[in-house]
């Protein structure tokens, strides 16, 4: 990088490891020269904000570990220890509590933007494979975590979804009993659950992003017209409809980071349990083996495919379903054959098509919290139908599309 | 306002904001590790039932952590205490921690009851008691006390250091008092503790 | 439909549907009225610290709860605390555990009496309400009665001498400070934690305000 040469920096220490490290040229890369549309909207604002959950959620984890004791005797007691006796160990709890579900909403948000404006298509697919690594090591990150408190329903939760992997053909019932390391859920297990969601998932997650941010600067960022801003470019070769990261997107950044702190504390303050869906009622008891709640729901952020799981009427194929309908993302540069990134210009076709998909997701999150009877074990079925249909038929429909032409300037209003 | 003013006005309080705002963020993770209540409860004052020591005789108890030593003192032992304080680095407690009630030769609420920290005030090893008068390890002149097997520091039946040994101060004298007659409370904090 | 309209629609739906979400868990079942818990009543959260101590805490525990913390919070003074509530050998430091074997509890009542520290928040006070006003006479239960909303309970009716004593209104209040008291003890930082809630978001609201005008002025040279 020819940056390299000139120091950002007048005073002496900085640039005295400015020569020994690439610290200016870091800032230039990443912040002060790197340009992204001027256009951007509130969709934009969630990959920051996943950002700032993942710092809420390391820093009161790291806190959390100083008092929580991963054993099945303690567990549970710990958790009250926390909540009671510990100073301030209830903010730190609920803090933890209530961020994981805040990390879901700001993923999935994220993660639809991604779907309205074509931001997985070429040059950007890897940007969006290494999301949905994240992604899936976040889920196993909130499984893990989820077990943790020892509750009632962590407990049966827990026991679900392991013995998912009993549906595997033949290594099966050996390898639930290898996760768990016991017969049953126990002791053993709750304390190896603990190292990955402390240790192992942490560390994975933030290699990740950090590679995720990595391929982002280097392709540059998408935008909300899905037009390549490097294409158009001034006499300094610096984009036109670019502006600097810093202090354009920071400080256009840093009001999106209030207001959604200021939502989210109303959340910790005001609603940490949120109506059984943060913390669930049946999750104040400490799991019982011989008890088993009467509805066991997953978190609401695995109930679309919890219903989907369920509504597959053979146990088997349902695991193998549901396992798809995760996978499915990571395909989508390839199963999307338009030319036309944001939806801005696409045709009809794919519009539909995503506003069923949504549709679809959020009603198999309701169904996955009820119970599996009657009309919503139909219901579940349909949407099933068309949360697939979105993937799998998307080769087809998305050829069919007849978008609109292309500005090559980003639309931008004052 | 001029626009440069402007720009530098709400820079400089953003930033402010923000700064105060992390202040007040990282308030409640360094006030959690204080101790907790539940290190406040198993701290809270012990009490110790006396009735059975007998002369001479010593017992030790844990108190957040740290050994105590009870020792039933024998009138012999009281009556050789005053004999000693030429020997002693701070005879009278000067430059030593104690409740107010045991700055004296006795250092202790009642004559009879030694309560002392079993902590040597050199680096905080357990010293280790010697009672008997003029053992052979101890030497002809040992009248009976504690000696420290760290470094050799010797203190007597007082708690009170010998000079020529590396601790600097007489033995920590816990705030206690008694109930009923037998009943030592150690860990109550009696208003005349002083230091 | 233009890109405004139908982003506003998904976000609707999305709304919409969550707040379908949020009311199947907890949803108190048929015949149980909502009940108003008044954490700030400290007389009423005292005289709930009383009842629960003279009546219920024969058999039921708080595990997780100190007497100490009760007394400090309930402005309670030690005094009272060792006169009036500590009925065995406790300390105040001591949990408010029961005396009660779990293996005697399970002979005796078929199920050992379960801890009450977290009862408002795994089943909510209505229901606790409603459960101590439901008991009625059936003779074909060992403990001679029953409970309308928790059929086949294993709990006696403790209370009955006072439901026949006490007029409908005093007894009402007698269950409502407990159920009180109860709620307090589920979550003892509750208080605290809604006014707190207060000045942090107050404080991020001002610093929105200046971190608003600056995004605004530095934007101000975007065309």
């Amino acid at each position: 990088m020819s940056k390299q040469e000139e120091s950002i920096f007048t005073n002496p220490i900085l640039k005295w490891v400015d020569d020994r490290f690439p610290l200016s040229s870091l800032i230039k890369d990443h912040a002060t020269e790197y340009y992204a549309s001027k256009n951007f909207n509130i969709w934009y604002i969630f990959g920051v904000l996943s950002m700032v959950v993942l710092i809420i959620m390391l820093m009161t984890g790291f806190f959390l570990t100083m008092n929580y004791k991963p054993s099945t005797e303690d567990a549970f007691n710990s958790v009250e220890y926390i909540m009671r006796s510990v100073e301030w160990g209830w903010l730190i709890r609920y803090m933890h509590s209530t961020g994981s579900s805040f990390f879901f909403i700001v993923v999935y948000l994220h993660m639809f933007r991604g779907m309205l404006y074509g931001s997985y298509k070429k040059p950007r697919e890897l940007i969006w494979i290494v999301g949905m690594l994240l992604y899936f090591c976040l889920m196993a990150e909130a499984f893990f975590g989820y077990l943790l408190p020892w509750g009632n329903m962590s407990y049966w939760a827990g026991q679900v979804i392991v013995n998912l992997f009993s549906y595997i053909p033949v290594i099966g019932e050996t390898l639930t009993e290898w996760i768990r390391g016991d017969y049953f859920m126990s002791d053993i297990t709750l304390n190896r659950f603990f190292a990955f969601h402390v240790i192992l998932l942490p560390l994975a997650i933030l290699a990740l992003v950090v590679a995720h941010i990595l391929a982002l600067h280097h392709v540059g960022s998408n935008n909300p017209d899905g037009i390549e801003i490097k294409d158009y470019k001034d006499e300094s070769g610096k984009p036109i409809d670019g502006v600097a990261f810093h202090p354009f997107h920071t400080s256009k950044d840093l009001v999106a980071i209030i207001v959604f702190l200021i939502l989210y504390f109303a959340a910790v303050f005001y609603a940490p349990e949120m109506g059984g869906l943060f913390l669930e009622v049946d999750n104040f008891e400490p799991a019982d083996p011989l008890k088993t709640p009467e509805h066991i729901v997953p978190s609401w952020y695995f109930t679309p495919y919890y219903a989907i799981l369920r509504a597959i009427p053979n146990a088997a194929l349902g695991a193998v379903f549901l396992v798809a309908a995760v996978l499915l993302f990571v395909f989508l540069p390839w199963l999307d054959r338009c030319s036309v990134k944001s939806i801005r210009y696409r045709g009809w076709q794919y519009k539909v098509a995503l506003f069923a998909f949504v549709v679809s997701f959020v009603v198999l999150g309701y169904l996955g919290m009820q119970p599996a009877t009657g009309i919503y074990v139909l219901l579940a079925r349909i949407f099933t139908i068309i949360y697939f249909a979105f993937f799998l038929l998307m080769p087809f429909y998305t050829k069919l599309e007849k978008t609109k032409p292309v500005p090559h300037r980003v639309v931008y209003k004052k | 306002m001029s626009k440069v003013g402007r720009r530098k006005f709400l820079s400089i309080a953003t930033s402010v904001t923000s700064v105060i705002g992390g202040a007040f963020a990282v308030t409640p993770f360094i006030l959690s590790f204080q101790p907790s209540k539940k290190a406040k409860a198993l701290g809270a004052s012990i009490k110790v039932d006396l009735s059975n020591l007998e002369p001479g005789s010593l017992i030790k108890v844990l108190y957040r952590g740290t050994p105590f030593y009870v020792v039933h003192r024998s009138d012999d032992m009281i009556a050789q205490l005053k004999t000693i304080n030429s020997d002693l680095r701070d005879p009278d407690s000067e430059l030593s921690i104690q409740p107010n009630f045991a700055k004296n030769e006795l250092r202790s609420m009642k004559p009879k009851y030694l309560v002392v920290e079993g902590v040597c005030t050199h680096l905080g090893c357990a010293p280790i008691e010697k009672f008997s008068i003029a053992p052979a390890d101890m030497g002809p002149d040992w009248r009976g006390g504690f000696y420290c097997p760290c470094h050799g520091s010797k203190f007597d039946l007082s708690g009170r250091v010998f000079s020529g040994v590396p601790a600097p101060s007489n033995l920590r004298i816990p705030p206690h008092r008694f109930e009923n007659g037998s009943i030592l409370v150690v860990g109550e904090n009696s208003e005349d503790m002083n230091v | 439909m233009n890109m405004k309209q139908y982003i506003f629609s998904l976000i609707a739906i999305f709304f919409f549907s969550n707040s379908g979400f949020a009311s199947s868990p907890t949803e108190p079942e048929v015949g149980i009225e909502a009940v108003t818990i008044n954490l700030s009543d400290v007389k009423s959260l005292q005289r709930g610290a009383r009842n629960f101590f003279n009546y219920c805490a024969g058999c039921h525990s708080l595990q997780y709860m100190r007497y100490e913390q009760i007394a400090e919070d309930l402005n309670i003074s030690e005094e009272q605390l060792l006169d009036n509530l500590i009925f065995t050998n406790k300390t105040p430091q001591d949990l408010v555990t029961t005396n009660m074997l779990q293996e005697d509890g399970d002979r005796w009542f078929g199920k050992a009496p379960p801890d009450l520290t977290l009862v408002t928040r795994r089943k909510n006070p209505d229901y606790v309400y409603q459960f101590l006003k439901s008991f009625y006479i059936d003779h074909t239960s060992p403990t001679g009665v029953n409970n309308l909303i928790q059929d086949g309970t294993s709990m006696p009716h403790i209370l009955w001498l006072l439901e026949e004593q006490m007029i409908a209104e005093d007894y009402n209040r007698f269950i409502l400070d407990t159920v009180t008291f109860l709620e307090y003890v589920g979550e003892p930082i509750q208080q605290k934690r809604k006014s707190l809630g207060v000045w942090v978001i107050s404080f991020l609201v001002l610093f929105l305000v200046f971190s608003y005008a600056l995004y605004k002025d530095i934007w101000r040279e975007v065309k």
